[in-house]
């Protein structure tokens, strides 16, 4: 049974808790609140009380599963090995089914699922985005209240999405394997410079790059709010477009596209006849830039060309803890020659951005954002580098507001340098 | 209608936001670490941040008649924090400033919501340690462990919580605020208040600042895993360590369902054939750790056990990862953990770990017995599923026979989890009705309503 579309589907998992509260130690939520709520621990009772019927829909309710990062902490420190964030996915979806999202949230993912609509809408922000939004030093603020909070610095939208600048094929000179890229929505219309390294180093590596002028929104964003039909629609219109393709490997640049493909699209089609195997075949094929890198290409990484930079760096939750990667990136970036990594002090604690809640839970979100930046401060670096857009705009924020001079690099921006040095 | 009353002048007091009574919260503090344990909502939970909050508080508790349940991190193992009778959560968790680290004095002054972990790592740059470190040691909070006198892995050399409480800030029923013992070695004013509120479990008053003793921390540690094929000799093993004069900081014990338990699930490389392990750690200035360690080397020798011993940090992570895996590996069996602490004197380790195979069979359970073999505290583990009704009848009864039996071997009903709901039915068999009966009197005379945790330890 699907735990996205049953609630008893996690039962199993509930019953494991033996409530001994070790996800307190780790909970980056918990840490700011100190709220029962907060962790896992509360929450797993409040889903037991909606599994048993005792507990129905309440704004209340549905807030107390909202106030959680997915950073998956809690279920990496658990010594039952319980999967609370996955009991509170289940709760999320059970909580809206009984219950529509609320009417903001319904709408942005409605648009979600008409690609076409998000496109020209994103494409027309690009344009438009200087009545709203009022520049500054690093990026833009709002100018009136939009339903962001006002403080937030975010990053401008690309002139031109990625999508629209690079063409469907991109062959490489010496061509002896092909992937697709998947780009996701904030290297496509916000960081395109990522998309590009990924092609220009792939390319340097013999590789062709397909990138699906079809593709769109992983639908992250929906499924990890609860709803689950959206993100099953964006699952299955990725999944035929991403099977047709004779390809080696699926590479995505952020954690969170890449584990959406790699486990969510599997979990959401699981029962489905047609899809469920067709979702595992994609999701085989699925690779993180460093991942693909490291282990497939076994790139020598020493021999490209010197990059003079001190970096520090974040470990995307999604990254680390939800596809397993704690090894390749730095492995990759402390190879290049001349780079020199100087560690935080927690590098796989979450930012506090994951996605829309640093947009809903502001407050909170910049309280745990504090600790990363102190962090970072603490590192003797200039740079920050990390594998994820999200993460890379909620520091991004947090850097300007705190005047901080650091600036945030993605990993794969690293190693185009190395790559161009190298010329 | 004197709760609501209650609650508002809760609220006049302390302000709205510092009293919670939506229900989706509430919800979330019916409930402990505690397993099998009925649960129950409170009324309303309330966040003081200073002692003048707790006094407030405790008045208005006081004067409406309102039962308050002392709560730090929820961790404790007997059902302590449970709101048996509805009524106020006082959640301690926000009172959690280091007042003082004296390092002249070896002391260090807390609020009760400190996390004890992070009492450690603010006394580390002095070179100390505090050195009760239960297993929840990086969630759990001082005053709970205080409260409950929690004990942990070091428990051998250096004993459990109350040899390190040295004073303590309580608040009575009324609001009075009373003061204890202090940063002197040496105090013996009067009564030892002081040992009397540590492990009364939040019955006779609130904890709201605490004095502790810090020690120097160990120079060295050496880290040694030991094999036997009979359970005897690895009791006899114990006993002949302590009695060649050497006090491990740390001597555990894993059975043979543990060992097995622990191997399937984490493949570190443990004999399954074996019948017990010992994990031994003993610390201190170099010269003697190695004198120690060739000690327990020539003991387990004598015993018929094999011994690996640590050469680095890596190999004694190693060794520890075992022992860490025990409780996790035990508790993926099956959905619900009956953890219990039943605690012998040193030298009847070996009687209680064979009853408590017996006891397995005689109630045909999944029993996994690990614990801290040093100090004689044991914990069998009962692996069970609390929606079969059936077993759960015998995992109550296995239960009983297990405390009977520790009190026959001249034990104890908690060697560190404490008393709460869980265990208070054990309570005359150990003291008889003389000793409880002595403890309720002073219950009732600090607390005649029963207003502070009631249902737990005296009822």
């Amino acid at each position: 049974m699907a735990i996205y579309d049953n609630i008893k589907g996690i039962e199993e998992e509930i019953i494991k808790c033996m409530k001994c509260g070790n996800c307190q130690a780790v909970c980056p939520v918990y840490k700011e609140t100190l709220a029962e709520s907060g962790v896992a621990r509360g929450k797993i009772q409040l889903a037991a009380k909606i599994l048993k019927g005792e507990a129905k829909y309440t704004p209340e309710l549905y807030k107390k599963f909202d106030l959680c990062l997915q950073c998956q902490a809690c279920s990496a420190n658990c010594p039952c090995g319980v999967k609370a964030h996955k009991i509170i996915m289940a709760a999320r979806a059970e909580l809206t089914r009984q219950n529509a999202l609320p009417f903001a949230k319904k709408a942005a993912f409605n648009v979600l699922r008409k690609p076409a609509l998000f496109d020209f809408g994103l494409r027309l922000g690009s344009t438009f985005q200087g009545l709203a939004f009022r520049k500054n030093a690093t990026g833009m603020s709002p100018r009136f209240p939009i339903g962001l909070e006002m403080r937030r610095v975010i990053p401008s939208l690309a002139n031109k999405p990625l999508r629209s600048e690079l063409p469907e094929t991109n062959k490489a000179s010496k061509s002896r394997k092909k992937v697709a890229f998947f780009t996701g929505c904030v290297t496509n219309y916000i960081y395109t410079n990522v998309g590009k390294a990924v092609v220009e180093v792939l390319n340097h590596n013999g590789v062709d790059v397909i990138i699906p002028k079809e593709q769109h929104c992983c639908g992250a964003p929906a499924t990890i709010n609860g709803d689950i039909e959206t993100g099953k629609a964006m699952a299955k219109s990725h999944v035929d477009i991403f099977s047709k393709l004779d390809v080696d490997a699926i590479i995505t640049v952020c954690g969170t596209c890449g584990g959406t493909f790699e486990q969510k699209y599997v979990e959401l089609l699981a029962d489905d006849p047609v899809y469920a195997e067709k979702a595992k075949a994609v999701a085989k094929k699925i690779r993180d830039i460093s991942e693909y890198l490291v282990d497939d290409l076994k790139v020598d990484f020493s021999k490209l060309g010197k990059v003079n930079m001190t970096f520090t760096y974040h470990e995307p939750c999604h990254i680390g803890r939800g596809m397993g990667l704690t090894r390749q990136p730095l492995e990759m970036l402390t190879k290049i020659p001349g780079i020199s990594y100087k560690a935080m002090k927690q590098p796989n604690r979450c930012c506090g951005g994951a996605g829309s809640f640093s947009l809903t839970n502001y407050p909170v979100s910049y309280q745990i954002l504090k600790k990363k930046l102190d962090d970072i401060q603490g590192t003797d670096s200039t740079v920050v580098v990390t594998g994820c857009g999200s993460c890379r705009m909620q520091i991004e924020d947090g850097l300007s507001q705190e005047k901080m001079p650091h600036h945030v690099m993605h990993v794969i921006e690293v190693v185009q340098r190395a790559y161009q040095s190298k010329k | 209608m004197s709760k609501a009353q209650a609650i508002e002048a809760l609220v006049k007091a302390l302000g709205k936001e510092n009293v919670i009574t939506e229900h989706e919260e509430l919800v979330c503090y019916s409930f402990d670490a505690t397993a099998d344990m009925p649960s129950q909502m409170p009324d309303v939970v309330v966040t003081p941040t200073n002692t003048h909050d707790v006094t407030e508080i405790l008045k208005v508790a006081n004067q409406y008649k309102i039962p308050v349940y002392p709560r730090g991190s929820g961790t404790n193992l007997c059902g302590d924090t449970i709101p048996l009778k509805g009524g106020i959560i006082l959640r301690m968790q926000k009172m959690n400033k280091i007042i003082e680290v004296d390092a002249d004095n070896l002391v260090a002054v807390v609020q009760p919501g400190v996390i004890i972990n992070d009492l450690n790592v603010a006394v580390a740059p002095f070179g100390l340690i505090y050195p009760p470190d239960p297993g929840t040691v990086a969630t759990a909070t001082m005053g709970g462990s205080v409260s409950e006198c929690s004990g942990g892995l070091r428990g051998l050399k250096y004993g459990v919580t109350k040899h390190y409480v040295m004073g303590l800030e309580v608040v009575m029923i009324d609001g009075t605020v009373a003061r204890f013992g202090g940063k002197t070695v040496k105090n013996v004013t009067a009564y030892d208040m002081v040992k009397l509120f540590t492990g009364a479990e939040g019955t006779l008053g609130v904890i709201t600042e605490i004095t502790v003793k810090l020690i120097p921390a160990p120079e060295t540690k050496k880290s040694m895993l030991a094999y036997f094929d009979k359970l005897e000799d690895a009791g006899n093993t114990v006993t002949e360590i302590v009695r060649s004069k050497v006090i491990p900081a740390t001597m555990e014990i894993m059975d043979q369902v543990t060992i097995r338990t622990v191997e399937n699930f984490s493949k570190v490389g443990l004999p399954t054939d074996c019948e017990a392990l010992l994990l031994i750690e003993v610390d201190g200035i170099p010269e003697v750790v190695e004198r120690e360690a060739a000690t327990v080397v020539k003991v387990v020798g004598n015993n018929n056990g094999k011994i690996k011993v640590a050469k680095d940090d890596v190999e004694r992570d190693g060794l520890w990862a075992a022992r860490r895996a025990a409780l996790p590996a035990l508790a993926q069996m099956k959905p619900t953990t009956v953890l219990e602490d039943a605690t012998v004197p040193r030298s009847k380790l070996t009687e209680m770990l064979v009853a408590l195979q017996n006891i397995a069979k005689k109630y045909n359970l999944h029993i996994g017995t690990f614990g801290h073999a040093g100090d004689g505290n044991l914990h069998p583990t009962i692996l069970t599923d609390e929606r079969d009704a059936e077993e759960m009848k015998r995992v109550h009864q296995a239960v009983d026979e297990i405390f009977k039996v520790a009190l026959e071997l001249g034990g104890t009903i908690s060697g560190e989890h404490g008393i709460g709901m869980a265990k208070a039915k054990y309570l005359p068999l150990e003291f008889g009705e003389q000793g409880v009966e002595v403890m309720r009197k002073v219950k009732r005379a600090l607390d005649p309503e029963n207003l502070l945790n009631p249902g737990k330890m005296m009822g």
